[in-house]
């Protein structure tokens, strides 16, 4: 079914050289280089004994790599070639979203005007960052189907803990002592280690056969102690809680609150809000939904929405519309809710993210972003119906943003692990899915495509799985087990790393 | 509409047939009808990738504290810094930008061997031999310390210096709401903590002091570390990793655990984030760090390899009984930190930290010979410094702003006499000239 185009996902052509180890930039330093380059500024010269009282001057000096300019451009460009990114190849990592990152964003995060603002900076000064996050708040909120929010969480867990925070600031208000919140089974493990921060105790509920949170089993254990409940939605398994109005009821019942995990909000993008559905509290993954780079491991951004009645209660300083002037130009500023829980960032939070999230936010508008969401579940049905018959499909119907399978019968009749999957997933030019996640599959392999990558990428992502099972079938675990072969290292000693820890290079000697 | 997906109209229609579906409407058939979007989103339409660049080029031009026009002198955590066009360039590289965690380590030697060089770097600066590979920010760090403090020492009372940035301890405060840690927030005498003897009843388990402190003053440690000894509290040092280029390190005053702001090292202002909280503490406390950590290893061949290591701290592992519920980091300001020091190098460090302390004490000295404007406290200071103005602060930073610099921060009400008050930084990037300039339209400024 797919015409004659070659994929434009796989990477299995990029030239990553050599089998060599590239030496830490401390084996290249040679005492006396140097590739600073700092301004002629005509101060007055004072001796550095006169600037700092010897009681708090150190003897030695902080000894860092000393090396060329030259040099370490090619160092740092050699690390860059051992390094898989969405730039090189289809990245279907279940759970993280990882699309493409439109380029025109990095240019709205160069611009000297933006990038180039201090942050404490008054609002007098800085009226063109506050429309921003203004204008991106209300985007959020209309995505998402609540009444405000804030901008200033780093990243998903920390969203996740801000409204936990919020939780427990709105049970205060109202004179309720509750003690526990509840989580499903197959629940992000910042979900638990969250709530324990949030100063709760957590309940687990398991999924059902269906692949949704057990409903008679979470009637079971909500009571006036529950705060709220947790819900991914659609859930880690890919799938949607088709019980959620009724969930969110029941939490409602019984003076609890209902919080929305937006790892995967991509999947229903202008098609179903939290809102609607009865959720009080959303974080969401700017660095997922809203295609903002993921930095190796971060920059995130992790705003929190929120319906009309937790508004008070929002971390401050907020950016406000205020009344415009006698022009009638508009004008912003910032405010503090009345009953707030407090400052949750530094500052406004990760800002150049929030710039990148607006533009992506813009490009698309309300009719692409519905197609981001369409696309990206026809990738992943498309996936899931194409791997059948590779692999196991622990619940087999219809899913939403991504794929869960499972290597188990693999696993049981030719030796294959998962793990052993994602690695020779590598030899083919791929990043790996998610593998042992959720933890309530056995042998799981979550492939999630995003609706960036195109049917021939997925038909040569599909291949590729069918490859390693076939060699598994033909000639046994033994390639498997021994891949990746074509990477700068092979596979990688993991235990040794935790048993004889060396965490630096001086900890290496 | 945007263009990022790739599916053309055919495809589209394949691919429903492959599943036995007429419209993409029916994928979303497990939805109930009832609570799914009636009409459109009140959202505009997508536009064209220029007409979004004009906006934000309209935004950017309403900033007008940009420092490509207005000349700096605030810091307070986030420092105009010299980013040179290599650090941008090797940052930049869309293989460190558009990567994910590095889960498979066969294909992340090189974010994880850039982080490993963050972390030795970032251990030479604080003296302290583990660093994880980055927080969210500075204030992050600090709460993180003080929650590796309370439960290294069982006991939740943290004293917490008046000299830690103010907003570090607002978000110490909100978090303290969940956690139940008891804060005591100790002033300031004269620019230095005021510390009190302690309760032998209710002894803290973590104190905590930064330096030099928000009001630029340096602090003896030793004070804080004899208190610690006292109580067997844990001391957490939030440092600044410019200065201490010149001075005595975290480590070496017999800190716990030391924290900063990175965004000194590489990182754009950018309205105060994306930025990156440094991490460091004593080998004795590595199984309670919070975040990640990449170790060194060998792969199957015996060749070194990197890995993220001690993963059973972590939330996605240990859940509820986690360090930390810290998943995504700040990465990509570890390794464009990591680029940054290392294109400064030993010298180079020195030398900014130098320029930044001379100055500071060049428009100290000349701002201090303005009628009405005296020292905020006497304690001995470095390369930022507080002073007390016979005008409001607010005031002042708007007549500067109209001569074109971003004259400093008001104290506010964070310091006693902070409305007329002002915290003043200079970095490495302020020549003579400028900072004369700078003089003159102050002396202006406090006029009357």
């Amino acid at each position: 079914m797919t015409g004659p185009a070659a994929p434009g996902g796989r990477a299995a052509s990029a030239p990553l050289l050599g089998s060599d180890t590239e030496p830490t930039v401390f084996e290249l330093s040679v005492p006396g280089r140097r590739a600073w380059s700092l301004r002629t500024t005509e101060v007055p010269e004072v001796p550095v004994a006169d600037l700092v009282p010897v009681a708090f001057r150190r003897e030695d000096q902080v000894e860092l790599a000393e090396v060329s300019e030259r040099d370490l451009v090619a160092h740092v460009t050699r690390l860059s070639h051992r390094q898989f990114s969405v730039d090189l190849g289809a990245y279907p990592l279940g759970s993280c979203t990882m699309k493409y990152n439109p380029k025109v964003c990095d240019a709205v995060a160069a611009l000297e005007g933006l990038a180039g603002v201090h942050p404490a900076a008054p609002p007098s000064l800085t009226q063109g960052w506050l429309s921003l996050l203004v204008e991106l708040e209300r985007a959020l909120c209309e995505l998402t189907g609540m009444a405000a929010a804030t901008l200033q969480p780093a990243a998903g867990a920390a969203g996740e803990l801000t409204g936990l925070l919020l939780m427990r600031a709105w049970h205060q208000a109202h004179g309720s002592v509750r003690h526990r919140v509840v989580i499903p089974d197959s629940a992000h493990g910042t979900n638990p280690a969250s709530v324990t921060l949030g100063g709760y105790q957590v309940t687990t509920v398991p999924t059902d056969e269906r692949g949704c949170v057990d409903l008679d089993a979470l009637c079971r254990v909500l009571d006036e102690d529950v705060a709220g409940i947790m819900l991914t939605n659609p859930n880690t398994l890919g799938l949607f809680e088709e019980d959620i109005t009724t969930i969110a009821r029941k939490a409602h019942d019984v003076g609890a609150l209902l919080y929305y995990d937006g790892a995967n909000l991509n999947a229903i993008l202008g098609v179903v809000r939290p809102g609607d559905m009865g959720f009080d509290i959303v974080h969401m993954n700017l660095h997922k939904t809203f295609a903002t780079p993921h930095g190796g491991g971060g920059p995130g951004a992790g705003p929190v929405a929120v319906a009309e009645r937790l508004a008070p209660f929002l971390p401050g300083p907020r950016p406000v519309a205020l009344e415009p002037d006698e022009e009638g130009t508009a004008r912003f500023g910032w405010t503090v809710p009345p009953q707030s829980i407090g400052r949750v960032h530094g500052f406004h939070g990760n800002a150049l993210v929030l710039a990148r999230a607006l533009a992506y936010l813009l490009v698309n508008g309300g009719d692409g972003l519905r197609r981001v969401a369409e696309l990206a579940v026809l990738n992943a049905n498309w996936l899931r119906t194409r791997l059948r018959g590779t692999f196991d499909a622990p619940y087999d119907r219809p899913c939403m943003h991504e794929a869960v399978l499972s290597a188990r019968t693999l696993r049981d009749r030719f030796g294959v692990r998962a793990l052993d999957v994602a690695k020779r997933l590598l030899d083919e030019g791929f990043h790996a899915p998610t593998i042992y996640f959720p933890l309530i599959v056995d042998e799981a392999l979550m492939i999630e495509p995003t609706e960036t990558e195109s049917l021939q990428t997925l038909e040569a992502l599909a291949q590729a799985f069918e490859r390693i099972v076939a060699e598994a079938a033909a000639s046994g675990p033994a390639e498997a087990h021994a891949a990746p072969h074509h990477t700068p290292v092979r596979r990688v000693d993991e235990a040794r790393a935790a048993r004889h820890l060396v965490a630096t290079y001086d900890a290496r000697h | 509409m945007g263009t990022y997906t790739p599916h053309t109209d055919d495809e589209i229609a394949d691919m429903l047939a492959f599943l036995g579906l007429d419209t993409l409407d029916d994928l979303f058939a497990a939805i109930p009808e009832a609570i799914r979007l009636q009409g459109r989103l009140e959202l505009a339409d997508g536009v064209g990738e220029p007409d979004v660049l004009a906006h934000f080029t309209e935004l950017a031009e309403a900033n007008l504290a940009r420092n490509d026009r207005m000349l700096c002198f605030a810091g307070g955590g986030a420092y105009d810094h010299e980013v040179p066009q290599v650090t941008r360039s090797l940052a930049g590289r869309s293989e460190f930008v558009t990567s994910y965690t590095p889960y498979q380590p066969e294909v992340a030697q090189g974010v994880l061997q850039a982080v490993f060089e963050y972390q030795t770097l970032v251990s030479r600066l604080s003296g302290l031999p583990i660093s994880n590979a980055s927080l969210y920010d500075g204030a992050t760090s600090l709460v993180e310390a003080v929650n590796l403090g309370v439960a290294a020492a069982g006991r939740n009372q943290v004293w917490v210096s008046s000299g830690v940035h103010p907003h570090w301890r607002q978000v110490l405060a909100t978090t303290a709401a969940g956690t139940g840690h008891r804060t005591t927030v100790v002033p300031l005498l004269d620019g230095t903590t005021a510390w009190p003897e302690p309760d032998p009843n209710d002894p803290p388990g973590v104190v905590a002091v930064a330096l030099p402190n928000y009001l630029g003053c340096l602090e003896d440690l030793s004070v804080a570390r004899r208190l610690c000894d006292a109580t067997g509290a844990q001391l957490v040092v939030a440092f600044d990793p410019v200065a201490v280029g010149l001075l005595r390190s975290p480590g070496a005053w017999g800190a716990d655990v030391a924290v900063a702001e990175g965004q000194p090292f590489g990182t754009a202002l950018g309205f105060g984030g994306p930025y990156l909280g440094l991490f460091s503490t004593t080998t004795a406390h590595v199984r309670r760090l919070p975040g990640r950590l990449v170790g060194e290893t060998v792969d199957v061949d015996g060749r070194r390899a990197y890995v993220t290591t001690l993963r059973a701290r972590e939330q996605d592992i240990r859940r509820d009984k986690a360090t930390s519920n810290v998943c995504t980091n700040q990465t990509l300001m570890a390794v464009t930190a990591a680029i940054q020091l290392s294109w400064l190098g030993t010298s180079g460090l020195v030398e900014v930290a130098t320029r930044c302390a001379r100055g500071a004490r060049y428009a100290r000295d000349g701002l201090l010979a303005i009628d009405g404007v005296e020292p905020y406290a006497t304690a001995p200071v470095l390369r930022e410094f507080a002073l007390r103005l016979p005008v409001p602060a607010d005031l002042l930073i708007e007549r500067m702003a109209e001569a074109g610099f971003l004259a400093g921060i008001a104290l506010g009400d964070h310091y006693q006499g902070g409305s007329h008050a002002v915290l003043v930084t200079v970095t490495e990037r302020r020549t003579r000239r400028e900072i004369d300039a700078y003089l003159a339209a102050f002396a202006d400024a406090v006029r009357p």
